[in-house]
């Protein structure tokens, strides 16, 4: 896919004081001299706090990293996960499309996008508030089929529990992330085979997914 | 079937406690500064005669490759790099380390480090897996707050810091040298070896890097024994080693089992078989997407490790177990493994940016049956032009799953054309 | 350097340091290896994957040999030496391959591609590749850039070997060109299409081994193989870059760099590249007489007779300007002498030294800089005066060379230490560096230093720092000056000195210096510039690509540059002008062609027809002189416009305009 970026940009972009001091604490992860390896965490950071990635925000990363616009436009292009234009305000499905999900039904899920957000990826649906791409692996094949949306997965998908989850975003619910198939993480569906001693005192969520949960999902 | 006593990652599934305290229950952090003053040569003697090798992919004896590491220092500092780009097709086993066992892998990065004579580490995380990275960053914190980093880690009088770092969706980036590039702040474009890493990797300094199981098995390896951990598998293809099955079996799941299990006891034991039954497999992706696939005569004596699979043209790459049933459209199968590698060449070298989106484009016709017979055999010739001929080893990921379609799937390509020339 | 080991290629046993690459052992022994992004000044790629070759005994699949590096082979059985094959099975199908995957989405438009018959990929496609294509689908088409007036792009062409990246980043020094996207659809890309900001981006023309940069100025004018291509010497600055000058009959089509690791290695500037639209326009191609205070053509007798009244009509000054060659200026000296007439080239009233080499050349080369450890830059602003030998600094810079700056602060395409604007911070300096051992510093001198004002303060110090061991390196602006103070073409106490008392001024192209009211001027030169409006009879001469002739340039180096093409309509040699005079003046002077001059030359002057030698030049410092504090200024505003062929160019001033335009110095809605 070629990226460039989107013909329509803001007039211009500044960190929010939280997050330029954030910024200022990542470079010290690395040596003296070598603060251009902050570029990919504070372009993501960039990103979330507009929803994508603008023009005015990559020079001011740039700037902030005394890197020169064209290196960080090369990084802003190569990486994938940079939304080079703006997503749905509400979410933007990621719906990862790659072997283990496309045997497992991630067809189904790309078609209900097609159907009830846009027609092709990386369209804003006419009321502005969903969009959707299919991505590649997303690294959570024993739970195909899948999605992303923000920072959680949504897992062992159907079209049909992919509805309901639509449903609940148009609804301006916040769903919990994790399994549609009532797995706890990625232990076997018919029951836990392994390690079951610690299985008896497992909490109700995961992880992954209480910390969705603190953020506010139900 | 690998008994609970014997498992390294005892809180694969998330279910017991994840914080620190839980993991010292379950042993972790358990006389780590003792393990570090026995001192590198012990550590790395220890890993080289456990017979671990990496669980990133290509296999390499981990002991051997941290015996790259100079011995004394230039002046240059010494990095250790986790491989934490779980990006490979089929493979989500990591993940399940950082976000529900992360002690395991922060512990064995301290050894590790020390082993190679490193103060600092970097852990280079995918940037899709967002919770799993603030997951692993608590547990980072965590550490600190407990001594466990920092100056004098653990009490180990070695001082050693841990970064985590990420990226931003480049399945590139899992190439070491892609890695450690992105990490430099730059596109993740392969660089040519040599220069080696262990000589010049990170900021032109000394670097190891090393995929996360890897790193997380050591602790464990040196508390309970180099033969410990080599009485599991077959010589040269030792210990245990998490695996992920995905695809068409009844209960796919990420589980720890003993290297050189075989596929089926592994689908059956711990996924209840493959989708209707064993007779209904077509064809098993046994490590990941750039391995070649066994179609299911090679199935049903498969084994699983490095060698038995090398042996039988295919690998065990990353353990990523991708079943496919007799519903399966295989050539459409490997066609998205196609797109996908098109999707991720890096387009630095000429064969991988221009050969790969033609393999694909020829494999979409395949799928269509829009080809001639011919092109059979020009595609695979293809795929010899890429392989060997690039920087980095994704032009013979991208070539490989390709070659194993024509190698065991030839007449289904043909059928599908002949079906498309001959109307019904 | 004793890291000689044993290499067996193709079966030929060499010896090769370990620090060579194989591309390099095969270069030094003949053998070819194609390449596309492999280029021996830049930085190594190794994208392209052209040049595998096989390594016995290594791993089963070729290595890219612009990489490799003869001490990474390991030996062979028993110690023997590392075996590489380029001609093997493995090696030749890895090319075929490599070479069929350039060509899938490479347009088949050859017939209409500027860079068809000097093209690498079409080269190599008939040496390396097959004769059919197996490719099916449909081609990949890329947009195009708008690099300016300079670099037209076809990037559908573009193979993404990022030599032009390299160059731009590395060589040029600026960070506009990258690579954007990945996979197939990445794109070789100026940030944002901004044009490009360095006047050496040419370069990236030749470069470029594709037809995806061309030449603009040149596009569709020509074909390789019809053209005459003639080895030249560039005028446009004093670094004397060694070029290649092709023409199409009597027209000069295009300029490109030839190889001299000494002066220009193998880059040339804008200026000196694209400059060749001025050599037809505003051209003197008559002589002229002022008849009633109006120029009127004439005839050559007739100029000729004017001329010789004129001269002794009164006290003769000669002026020799910035293009000439040494052979016209060593006549017209001797002209003048005959009529007892005074000399002077340095026509822009600067101090440099009669007499004195070390002092107006300076003690070190061009390729000091590669070596220097510590360069201090005195009154000078490379970009504009040799962007070349700027490029050179650069090189050094990232080597780890400290470079130190007195002067106005510019951008130099790299980081220094400003020490000051004035000859206060040059005492200031020189006194802490006097306490220091000065061995590997260059001291680099700009004719911004030597302006009268500072009366000569700058020129002393520098040479007294260069007895304690430093490099000088006086930096020329004019191709002709070197070679004319060689011939001591110069007159005591300056052109002050040499104007004060002069009647008639023979003036033989200078065009940068406004001759005062009063005293009668004959012109000789080849454009209608400031010179000639001033002139009262006007010889319409050769241009430098119309002559041979010998320019000696800023280090010292004498080096022949040959004729191209032909003087137009009735303009004459410099040299055979004189020559004539001087028959006219009864007077004639001793040769007949330019071969018997150059003969005669070499007796007086033996180290000009030392072609490419450099003479040591014995430090003689001239007295430290305080002189008033004065700010040291640089003495090139428009490096577009330095000289009359360039301000004849329709492309220089564009890219005057455009480079103003930059600036801020012209208000683009204004203008």
């Amino acid at each position: 896919m070629l990226r460039r970026f989107h013909h329509t940009q803001p007039e211009s972009f500044a960190f929010s004081e939280e997050n330029r001091k954030w910024a200022e604490a990542q470079i010290t992860k690395y040596p003296e001299g070598r603060q251009a390896s902050a570029i990919i965490p504070l372009l993501w950071r960039a990103q979330e706090q507009e929803g994508w990635l603008t023009k005015p925000a990559t020079e001011y990363v740039a700037d902030f990293l005394g890197m020169a616009h064209i290196r960080a436009y090369e990084v802003a292009t190569f990486y994938f996960m940079f939304q080079l234009r703006p997503v749905g305000t509400t979410a933007h499905i990621q719906v990862c499309g790659t072997t283990s999900c496309m045997i497992c039904g991630a067809e189904d899920l790309v078609e209900v996008c097609k159907e009830r957000i846009a027609e092709k990826p990386h369209q804003v649906s006419p009321c502005g508030r969903f969009s959707w791409e299919e991505v590649e692996c997303l690294g959570a094949c024993a739970n195909a089929p899948m999605v992303q949306i923000g920072k959680d997965y949504y897992e062992d998908l159907s079209r049909a529990s992919f509805e309901t989850l639509l449903n609940d975003l148009q609804d301006n619910k916040k769903p919990l992330p994790g399994s549609r198939k009532g797995r706890f993480s990625s232990e076997p569906e018919s029951g836990i085979k392994s390690l079951s001693e610690m299985a008896r005192q497992k909490d109700e969520f995961s992880p992954a997914v209480s910390l969705a949960q603190s953020e506010g999902a139900s | 079937m690998l008994a609970d006593k014997d498992r390294i990652f005892t809180n694969l599934y998330g279910m017991d406690d994840c914080t620190l305290a839980g993991a010292k229950k379950r042993g972790h952090w358990d006389g780590t500064a003792d393990l570090i003053k026995k001192g590198q040569d012990w550590i790395i003697t220890q890993v080289k005669e456990s017979g671990l090798r990496g669980r990133g992919g290509a296999g390499f004896p981990t002991g051997l490759k941290w015996s790259f590491m100079p011995k004394n220092s230039d002046g240059r500092p010494h990095y250790l790099v986790v491989n934490a780009d779980e990006s490979e097709p089929g493979t989500c086993k990591d993940r399940e380390i950082m976000r529900h066992d992360p002690h395991t892998l922060i512990e064995g990065c301290l050894i590790a480090g020390f082993a190679m004579r490193s103060n600092v580490g970097y852990i280079y995380i995918r940037g899709e897996y967002i919770r799993e990275k603030e997951l692993l960053q608590a547990a980072i914190d965590e550490a600190y707050a407990d001594g466990l980093l920092g100056k004098n880690a653990c009490n180990s009088g070695w001082d050693f810091d841990l970064y985590l770092h990420h990226g931003a969706g480049a399945y590139i980036c899992g190439e070491e040298t892609a890695l450690l590039e992105s990490l430099e702040g730059k596109k993740g474009m392969p660089r040519m070896k040599p220069p080696f890493p262990a000589g010049s990797g990170l900021y032109g300094c000394p670097t190891t890097v090393n995929n996360v199981e890897s790193i997380a098995v050591v602790p464990t390896i040196l508390r309970r024994g180099a033969t410990w951990f080599s009485s599991f598998g077959r010589e040269n293809n030792t210990g245990t080693k998490i695996f992920a099955i995905s695809g068409h079996v009844n209960s796919p799941c990420v589980v720890e089992e003993s290297m050189s299990i075989t596929l089926r006891e592994l689908i059956d034991k711990h996924c209840d078989g493959v989708r209707g039954g064993w007779d209904n497999l077509k064809a098993v992706i046994p490590g990941g997407a750039s391995v070649p696939l066994l179609p299911k005569a090679l199935c049903d004596d498969a084994i699983m490790d490095f060698d038995w699979l090398r042996d039988h043209q295919s690998g065990l790459g990353t353990a990523a177990v991708i079943v496919m049933d007799q519903s399966t459209d295989v050539v459409k199968a490997i066609w998205r493994l196609s797109k996908f590698y098109k999707h991720e060449s890096c387009g630095q070298c000429t064969p991988c940016r221009e050969g790969a989106g033609w393999m694909m484009r020829v494999m979409e016709r395949f799928v269509s049956g829009e080809a001639d017979i011919e092109e059979i055999d020009t595609l695979l010739r293809i795929t010899k032009q890429v392989e060997g001929h690039t920087i980095c080893a994704l032009g013979d990921a991208a070539a490989w799953p390709v070659q194993g379609l024509i190698r065991h799937f030839r007449h289904e390509i043909e059928e599908k054309i002949i079906r498309e020339k001959v109307p019904a | 350097m004793s890291d000689l080991r044993k290499i067996i290629v193709d079966g030929i046993e060499t010896e090769a340091y370990g620090d060579m690459t194989l591309i390099q052992v095969c270069e030094q022994m003949g053998i070819e290896i194609p390449r596309f992004c492999y280029h021996e000044r830049l930085s190594i790629a190794g994208n392209c994957r052209m040049c595998l070759v096989e390594i016995v005994g290594g791993p089963p699949k070729p290595a890219a040999s612009c990489a490799m590096q003869v001490k990474d082979l390991r030996p062979g059985p028993e110690g023997a030496p590392p075996q590489v094959k380029t001609r093997s099975d493995m090696a030749r199908s890895a090319r075929e391959g490599v070479m069929e995957f350039l060509l899938i989405n490479h347009p088949l438009d050859c017939p209409i591609c500027d860079q068809g018959g000097e093209c690498d990929l079409q080269d190599q496609a008939v040496a390396y590749g097959v004769d059919f294509s197996r490719y099916k689908e449909a081609k990949r088409a890329v947009d195009d850039l708008d690099l300016g007036p300079l670099v037209e792009t076809h990037m559908t062409r573009c193979i993404s070997c990022t030599r032009c990246v390299r160059f731009t980043t590395e060589v040029a020094g600026i960070t506009q060109m990258g690579q954007s996207g990945r996979g197939e659809d990445a794109e070789i890309t100026s940030y944002l299409n901004q044009t490009l900001n360095s006047n050496l981006q040419g370069n990236i023309i030749d470069l470029c081994p594709v037809g995806a940069l061309t030449s603009k100025p040149y596009a569709f004018t020509a074909r390789s193989w019809e053209l005459e291509k003639v080895e030249s010497i560039d005028v446009m600055d004093a670094m004397g870059a060694n070029i290649r000058v092709d023409s199409k009959g009597r027209r000069v089509m295009r300029i490109l760099p030839r190889n001299h690791d000494g002066v220009n290695e193998e880059w040339i500037s804008d200026k000196t590249r694209f400059v060749w639209d001025g050599l037809t326009n505003q051209r003197l191609d008559r002589p002229f007489v002022r008849i009633d205070g109006k120029l009127t053509p004439c005839s050559w007798d007739r100029a000729l007779e004017e001329a010789s009244h004129m001269l002794k009509s009164g006290n003769v000054t000669s002026l020799a300007g910035d293009l000439v060659p040494v052979e016209a200026t060593y006549a017209l000296g001797q002209l003048t002498d005959s009529l007892q007439g005074q000399k002077e080239c340095r026509v822009d009233n600067v101090d440099l030294p009669i007499g004195n080499r070390s002092g107006y050349v300076g003690t070190a080369t061009i390729e000091d800089i590669d070596v220097a450890k510590r360069i201090l830059l005195i009154g000078t602003n490379p970009v504009n005066e040799a962007p070349v030998l700027n490029a050179r600094i650069r090189a050094s810079w990232l080597a780890g060379c400290n470079i130190n700056m007195i002067g106005e602060p510019v951008d130099l395409t790299y980081d220094y230490k400003h020490h000051g604007t004035d000859l206060l911070s040059l005492q200031k300096l020189a006194r802490t560096l006097d306490e220091e051992d000065l061995t590997g510093t260059l001291i680099i001198v700009g004719q911004g230093a030597l302006q009268k004002q500072l009366e000569n303060s700058a020129l002393s110090i520098a040479m007294k720092l260069a007895q304690k061991g430093a490099g000088l390196l006086i930096l020329h602006t004019a191709a002709g000056r070197v070679g004319a103070l060689d011939l001591g073409f110069a007159a005591e106490g300056g052109l002050d000195v040499a104007l004060g008392s002069a009647e008639v001024i023979y003036n033989m192209g200078v065009d940068e210096y406004d001759i005062p009211a009063g005293p009668k001027v004959i012109y000789q030169g080849s454009h209608g510039d400031r010179g000639a409006h001033r002139a009262d009879i006007i010889f319409p001469a050769a241009a430098y690509t119309e002559e041979s002739g010998i320019f000696v340039n800023t280090e010292g180096r004498p080096q022949l540059a040959l004729k191209a093409s032909f003087p137009v309509g009735e303009a004459k040699e410099n040299w055979a002008i004189i020559r004539a005079l001087s028959g006219t003046l009864n007077s004639p002077l001793g040769y007949n062609s330019l071969i018997q001059l150059r003969e005669q030359m070499a007796k007086e002057f033996p180290h000009l027809m030392e072609i490419d030698m450099i003479q040591e030049n014995e430090l003689q410092p001239i007295e430290v002189t305080v002189g008033n504090n004065a700010e040291i200024e640089n003495v090139i505003q428009d490096f577009y416009l330095t000289n009359p062929i360039a301000r004849a160019s329709a492309i220089m001033a564009e890219l005057s305009y455009r480079s103003k335009t930059t600036t801020g110095e012209i208000n683009e809605a204004a203008a």
